[in-house]
């Protein structure tokens, strides 16, 4: 299970403007009934995104100029409330490679992480400088560095910050991590055999 | 001798199966809980790559969010939902998971299910494809929400790679106000220290409030952790906790009980333990608690008014316009008073027996407001039976609440139970994100289930100790 290592992603932006963006609102609910994760791309920021008949509202994903954006960059806290994976598969099916905010969301990004989905945190002065230049250049090249933590676009760089767990299992293509747990199941059966309400049911 | 230790670290160091390349923990789920939305596609995964369930007699699984609270018998009029608890099934029969499913007498939110059967228990770890899996940290676990891929690695290996939390230490000493619940706590702590306070740490709730609290009551508050940000939260087991669990199908018996007890009792934190962080609050400064915007920090007491957007600090002065604006409310207006459309009573927050008997005992005699649409969803089909043997289900039927069947219903959107436009609900469950209750425009304010009939029976956001007395209301 072999993965392609992360360390650059290079791509135009979109800006989703807004703090506390919850998961609720990166995918609603009941596109949620599903089995599989396919197809989910097409319910991203559902309910922003169209009104009741279908509709556009104007919506920044929507603007033709951003077809085919791979930066997402919005605000503080990014992917709050439900732990549900559908959030960050929505957003990678949705053709995002990185999310580019002040601060995120726990079990959203290590969600996100094991998708090998990049999200850089940067100080709130450079994401508005960040989001100023995506805005007025649709066709500006944003560039992330994940060794380095930073974030380049319109001639100036950033620096953000990836914690060092994430930078090393991205880089190293071990985002996933089921083939280390998998290759320890000794391990696991000794940590089991001492937990008497794990081992004692065992059948 | 050890050096005093807190339950977190007991409990993490007795799990910890070894340290991975990256300097995280791989470590050992006990319990996994597992749910129709977030674990077919885990099963698809693990048959991609042909692996089996690793410790099958581990995983427990029942079908909440989907299924209708009125007419049940399958197949469901949704197709879409018919398609996932299908796959449910098929995947517990697959896999020999024991499923409580809908003929069982025993199928509810899974987070209600855990505790009743006796599965929750102290110094456990115990993960879920759900972000309320906190809730069974009332228990003295560590009990937490994972995303789909690591229930996959859960089935496949029983462990996944996590990096250990701080632990913070909430204290609330005193004593709380007639009318003051559990679901104030939390919502007063979640004001207080804010959505993103908890980020990177284990919430340990402690001190005379949380010990004298039912379970019921803490399951409430652990419940809520992660509204504050915290992926977990517990209260060290005590007597209650084991008086709570003696008896439970899953709980040990016999001999096997005394010893577990003798165990869990040393897994409490010992005192004197060091923590990473200790909040100090006093139970007196805690009102009745209502939300008045679209995150679960942006709540005040039920007497005070709305925010105005011009006498906050400018970094927030955004998002309160966004959030007055969604809600419809005016700043500075005081939120009693507000209209009501809906009132929900129910979730893995408040759908308890303890949350019905209390209800029930103040909406007796009484009658919904016109124009309300109440609805009273039970969290399982065991505390559904338990408040119909003690006419619990009268009460609600009699006042014009609908009484449902259990499940998840109008917290979220994925059953037919949902919104209708900008209507705006009295509900106690723990979200308030713009659509969360399945219109795009739907408006919610969680508050205690005292506070949400109160709400139903005058159709107004109201302090529930003005219309039945504080003497009904004592907690
Ligand atoms: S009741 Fe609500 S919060 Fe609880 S598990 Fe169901 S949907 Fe989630």
């Amino acid at each position: 299970m072999a993965l392609e290592p992360i360390t650059h992603v290079r791509g135009r932006g979109v800006v989703v403007p807004g703090d506390d963006i919850d998961t609720d609102r990166i995918i609603p609910a009941r596109y949620m009934k599903v089995v599989t994760f396919d197809g989910l791309g097409d319910f991203l920021f559902r309910d922003v995104r169209l009104d009741d008949e279908g509709r556009s509202l104007g919506h920044p994903l929507d603007a033709p100029e951003r077809a085919g954006a791979t930066v997402l960059v919005s605000g503080r806290n990014f992917g709050s409330g439900s732990s549900r994976e559908h959030a960050p598969q929505a957003i990678v099916r949705a053709g995002f490679r990185a999310v580019v905010a002040a601060s995120f969301a726990e079990i959203f990004f290590a969600n996100s992480t094991t998708l090998g989905l990049v999200c850089l945190a940067l100080d709130p002065e450079d994401l508005a400088a960040v989001s100023a230049a995506v805005d007025a250049d649709p066709t500006a090249e944003v560039a992330i560095d994940v060794a380095n933590q930073t974030l380049a676009v319109g001639g100036r760089t950033f620096q953000g910050r990836l914690p060092a767990t994430a930078r090393e299992v991205l880089a190293a293509g071990r985002y996933d991590p089921l083939a280390e747990l998998l290759a320890h199941g000794d391990r696991i059966a000794a940590t089991a055999a001492r937990l008497p309400y794990v081992a004692e049911a065992a059948s | 001798m050890h050096p005093p230790r807190h339950l977190f670290d007991k409990v993490w160091k007795a799990h910890a199966v070894g340290t991975l390349a990256n300097g995280q923990t791989q470590l050992l789920i006990g319990t996994h809980l597992i749910h129709e939305v977030t674990s077919p596609q885990a099963f698809g995964m693990l048959e991609d790559l042909g692996l089996p369930v690793r410790v099958p007699h581990r995983t427990f699984a029942t079908v909440d969010h989907i299924v209708p609270t009125d007419q049940r018998s399958e197949p469901f009029a949704d197709p879409l939902a018919d398609a996932m608890i299908k796959a449910l099934q098929r995947n517990c029969e697959r896999h020999g998971i024991t499923y409580f499913d809908l003929a069982s007498g025993h199928q509810g939110i899974v987070h209600t299910v855990g505790p009743e059967q006796g599965i929750t228990q102290p110094g456990t770890t115990i993960a879920c494809g759900d972000s309320h899996t906190s809730t069974h940290g009332a228990f003295g676990a560590i009990a937490f929400g994972i995303g789909t891929s690591q229930v996959r690695d859960v089935l496949a290996t029983q462990t996944i790679a996590m990096t250990k939390p701080k632990v913070r230490r909430i204290e609330v000493n005193g004593a709380l106000g007639p009318g003051v619940y559990a679901k104030d706590v939390i919502l007063h702590i979640i004001r207080t220290l804010g959505v993103n306070g908890g980020i990177g740490y284990a919430y340990e709730y402690a001190g005379e409030v949380f010990d004298r609290m039912t379970m019921e009551e803490r399951m409430t508050v652990c419940n809520m952790s992660i509204e504050g940000g915290a992926r977990c939260g517990y209260v060290n087991p005590d007597a209650t906790t084991f008086a709570y669990l003696e008896g439970r199908p899953y709980a040990p018996n016999g001999a096997d009980w005394d010893a577990a007890v003798d165990r869990w009792r040393d897994l409490a934190s010992d005192p004197g333990c060091a923590y990473d962080d200790v909040v100090l609050l006093d139970a007196a400064d805690i009102p009745p608690t209502v939300t008045w915007g679209i995150n679960p920090g942006q709540a005040i007491g039920v007497d005070e008014a709305v925010p105005h957007p011009d006498r906050v600090a400018p970094s927030e002065r955004a998002s309160v316009l966004e959030a007055l604006a969604y809600m419809k409310l005016e700043g500075g207006a005081p939120i009693a008073g507000t209209k009501v459309d809906v009132a929900f009573l129910g979730s893995c927050t408040n759908g308890r027996l303890s949350d019905f008997r209390e209800a029930a005992a103040v909406l007796r005699g009484r009658t919904v407001a016109p124009g309300v649409h109440a609805i009273a969803v039970p969290g399982s089909t065991l505390v559904k039976e338990a408040c119909e043997r003690e006419g619990i289900d009268q009460v609600f039927k009699d006042a014009g609440f609908e009484w449902r069947a259990a499940g998840c219903s109008m917290c979220l959107a994925m059953n037919p139970d949902k919104l209708v436009g900008d209507q705006l609900c009295a509900s106690s469950s723990n979200r308030n994100f713009k659509g969360r209750q399945g219109s795009p425009t739907g408006r919610t304010v969680l508050m205690s289930p005292v506070m949400v009939v109160a709400a139903a029976v005058t159709g107004t956001v109201v302090d529930a100790r003005r219309v039945f007395g504080a003497a009904t209301t004592e907690a």
